[in-house]
């Protein structure tokens, strides 16, 4: 993420881009990136339709033994981080710089209680013996939230980043708060998949 | 922009600096162009000897050369998945996108070029873990397809993670070059005057970013059904083996766009140079690289008509197929109709640029014979395939490869390559690759089955007969090899600056172009391909 900032300003200066230049590429350049998330996900959303629609009853059966309540809080406390990333940027823009670092701290803290949460969801499953291999629900469970638990490490290390930097002050000057809105669209991302994941995997009827 | 500091730097060539620190840690696209043409020359050479081997093997009947069967496989495995991931899939793009689009658009570079050395970095570490399964390579054939992916005792988990990782380097290639093409043109260089290199990349690095990341949750989901036993693929567990082969032509199929479209963008630079014409039909040419990218992800079903799918998905599937041929045809149309009536110079760019239109006329061609459901239930699986496959690969995308490596040598390396020797290493390639493949056609309609190491003996002249041509074909890459490199060592500077009077912003610039390209970024006033008006 510095090298971010720092070929922001080697644009600047040596290559005769405009911040604004700058800004819309990196903001660009997330979208397309995001959408190659969402096609990521999209190939386990096919194998869940497929099986789905095979075996309704085992899906039924399965879901079941998932833990609705810490899944619920789980959801909450994302789209909660999702919020105060949003204060974030705004902040980020305002040059706010105590309020960027505390907002980044809270949506960070959100990312590893959502994390503890699913260590004990994980950690219950292994204890009653449910593993990947027990049948293509929880399969495609393990998948569906391993992968999505990966991005959110990923998130919250480009959360720690942006920390860093704006302790740094990095985001003083100018339209410097490009890094910022970028890793934001990342978490948003991050978020938006969650909440197709909860009622897919938790909420059967 | 117009600093002390920088005026100073401005005039010294881009390969002026050495040392390998400045080659490693490069953000210059002209530099990382030239890592990723050595890494992919590299793979080409690798894979293009397990393929002489394998035709040395089928010049007999028995098993002779290789020991096993299992070898044999290992060899067409290799083969297969080197070519394929680790040579024309970022092939083109990588090398010539790399090194082409901003001096193209006039750029000073792409728009992340840390993000640029990074994917080149990542690309790397895909090699190097594809390399370390090399000590038990895998036998499944490129297409990993389950169950046998799943069964087999060889190493398939390293070589897919290996091509997984490469996945991440096509996507940051192609959104950076998608970026770049919106945001870094030159003023006045408008849609409608961009080189049709540059439509071309931009349609390949839309299907890098919409195809890849399924390529990668399929090879994902490979990975986690031998290392956690679950069993999507697995019709044992609940799962179907017929999914993965969804997934896999879902990317590989676009995937053969990826390879070509881009070799399409060259033909379409080089043919106007050389027939001193204006490009014929700018327009459809530009457009049918995006109609071919999106009809092209509603094919894929044609690799599966045996697989036991429905008769009305096949019947579908086998109409779209055809409709891809259309904007391919056009794109063929158009490239003739530019010939027509100029005043051609036969460089060895343009004999391969010619090349490219017969041969892959003929592997698209036979495209179209294949998609049709009845001729493909009796020709799936036999060397009709592969004949058609490596027409399409070698006599498009290798051959539009060659043409630029020919065409752009003197601008991206500074140095002149031998004429005549050129030509004869064409004309070797030209008749090898001919030579090797057209037999396969006939042998396979007639029933030789792709992927054996033995055969009856009735096939004898046929498989002779290929084999001798991939003699001739790998003499003729040899020359051709050598011909390019000797100039690297040798002093000497080419005459001008733009030998073949190209309308192009590459040849307005010195060869090899300075670090920054441009002293200043020039304001375009005309379109690209207005020959004969100037």
């Amino acid at each position: 993420m510095s090298s971010t900032a720092e070929h922001a300003e080697s644009h600047a200066h040596g290559h005769g881009l405009g911040d604004a230049v700058t800004h819309n590429a990196a903001k660009f350049g997330m979208w397309l990136f995001l959408g190659t998330e969402i096609l990521l996900f999209g190939g386990l959303f096919a194998a869940y339709a497929l099986f789905r629609a095979k075996y309704p009853d085992l899906f039924y059966e399965s879901h079941k033994k998932l833990d609705v309540t810490l899944g619920a809080i789980n959801t909450i406390v994302l789209i909660f981080s999702s919020f105060t990333m949003a204060l974030a940027v705004s902040a980020s823009q305002k040059r706010n710089r105590n309020w960027l670092m505390i907002l980044l701290s809270v949506t960070f803290i959100c990312g590893a209680a959502f994390g503890v949460n699913k260590y004990f969801e994980y950690s219950a499953k292994f204890h009653h013996h449910i593993f990947p291999d027990t049948n293509i629900f929880f399969a495609l469970y393990f998948m569906m939230t391993g992968l999505h638990m990966l991005h959110v490490f990923v998130g919250m290390g480009i959360i720690f980043a942006l920390i860093i930097m704006a302790k740094q002050g990095r985001f003083k000057e100018g339209n410097r708060y490009t890094p910022v809105e970028v890793g934001g669209l990342y978490w948003h991302l991050v978020d938006l998949i969650w909440i197709y994941l909860f009622p897919l995997l938790y909420l059967i009827g | 922009m117009a600093n002390g500091v920088m005026t100073q730097t401005q005039h010294i060539p881009y390969l002026a600096q050495k040392g390998l620190k400045s080659w490693i840690l490069t953000t210059d696209h002209k530099r990382i162009g030239i890592l990723y043409l050595v890494t992919i020359s590299f793979f080409f050479m690798i894979a293009g000897l397990t393929a002489l081997g394998m035709r040395y093997e089928l010049m007999t009947p028995e098993l002779d050369f290789f020991r096993t069967a299992t070898e044999y496989n290992v060899a067409f495995t290799l083969h297969g998945s080197l070519m394929v991931f680790f040579f024309i899939v970022p092939g083109i793009a990588a090398s010539f996108g790399n090194f082409l689009i901003p001096l193209m658009i006039g750029a000073r570079d792409v728009a992340f070029p840390r993000i640029n050395l990074l994917s080149f970095w990542i690309y790397l570490v895909g090699t190097a873990i594809l390399l370390s399964a090399l000590a038990q390579p895998a036998d499944t054939g490129w297409t990993f397809y389950t169950p046998y992916s799943i069964q087999t005792g060889t190493k398939v988990i390293m070589i897919t993670l290996g091509v997984f990782v490469l996945g991440f380097s096509s996507i940051l290639t192609g959104m950076n070059f998608i970026v770049t093409i919106h945001k870094l043109r030159a003023p006045g260089m408008t849609w409608s005057r961009l080189p049709l290199f540059i439509w071309a990349s931009y349609a390949t690095a839309i299907l890098q970013l919409l195809a890849t990341p399924v390529v990668g949750i399929t090879l994902l989901l490979l990975i986690a059904e031998r290392a956690f036993d679950i069993g999507f693929f697995d019709p044992a567990k609940g799962g179907d083996p017929i999914l993965f082969q969804n997934f896999f032509w879902f990317y590989s199929h676009p995937a053969v766009y990826i390879m070509v479209i881009p070799a399409f963008g060259i033909i379409s630079e080089i043919i106007p140079v050389f027939a001193r014409k204006p490009i014929f039909g700018y327009k459809a040419i530009a457009y049918s690289s995006f109609a071919i990218a999106i009809i092209s992800f509603f094919v894929w079903l044609h690799h599966m008509f045996v697989s036991g799918i429905s008769e009305t998905a096949a019947a579908i599937f086998s109409f779209l197929t055809m409709l891809v041929a259309i904007p391919t045809a056009v794109k063929v149309f158009n490239w003739t109709a530019t010939l027509y009536k100029g005043s051609i110079d036969f460089h060895s760019s343009m004999l391969y640029a010619l090349s490219f239109i017969v041969l892959f006329t003929v592997g698209g061609l036979t495209g179209v014979y294949l998609g049709a459901l009845a001729v493909d239930v009796h020709l799936h699986d036999t060397y009709f395939i592969v004949a058609h496959m490596h027409y399409v690969m070698i006599g498009g995308t290798v051959m539009g490869f060659f043409g630029a490596l020919h065409f752009w040598y003197q601008k991206w390396f500074g140095k002149v390559f031998d004429e005549l020797t050129a030509k004869i290493a064409w004309f070797l390639i030209f008749v090898g690759f001919n030579v090797t493949f057209f037999p396969q056609f006939f042998m396979g309609f007639q029933g030789m089955p792709r992927r054996y190491a033995t055969y009856p003996e009735e096939y004898i002249s046929y498989h002779a007969l290929s084999t001798y041509g991939s003699w001739i074909l790998g003499l003729g890459v040899l020359i051709m090899t050598v011909n390019l490199l000797i100039p690297l060592w040798k002093e000497g500077r080419p005459e001008s600056s733009n030998p073949y009077g190209s309308l192009s912003l590459e040849w307005q610039v010195p060869s090899p172009p300075p670090h920054e390209n441009f002293d200043e970024i020039p304001t375009v006033t005309d379109w690209t391909y207005a020959y004969g008006k100037k």
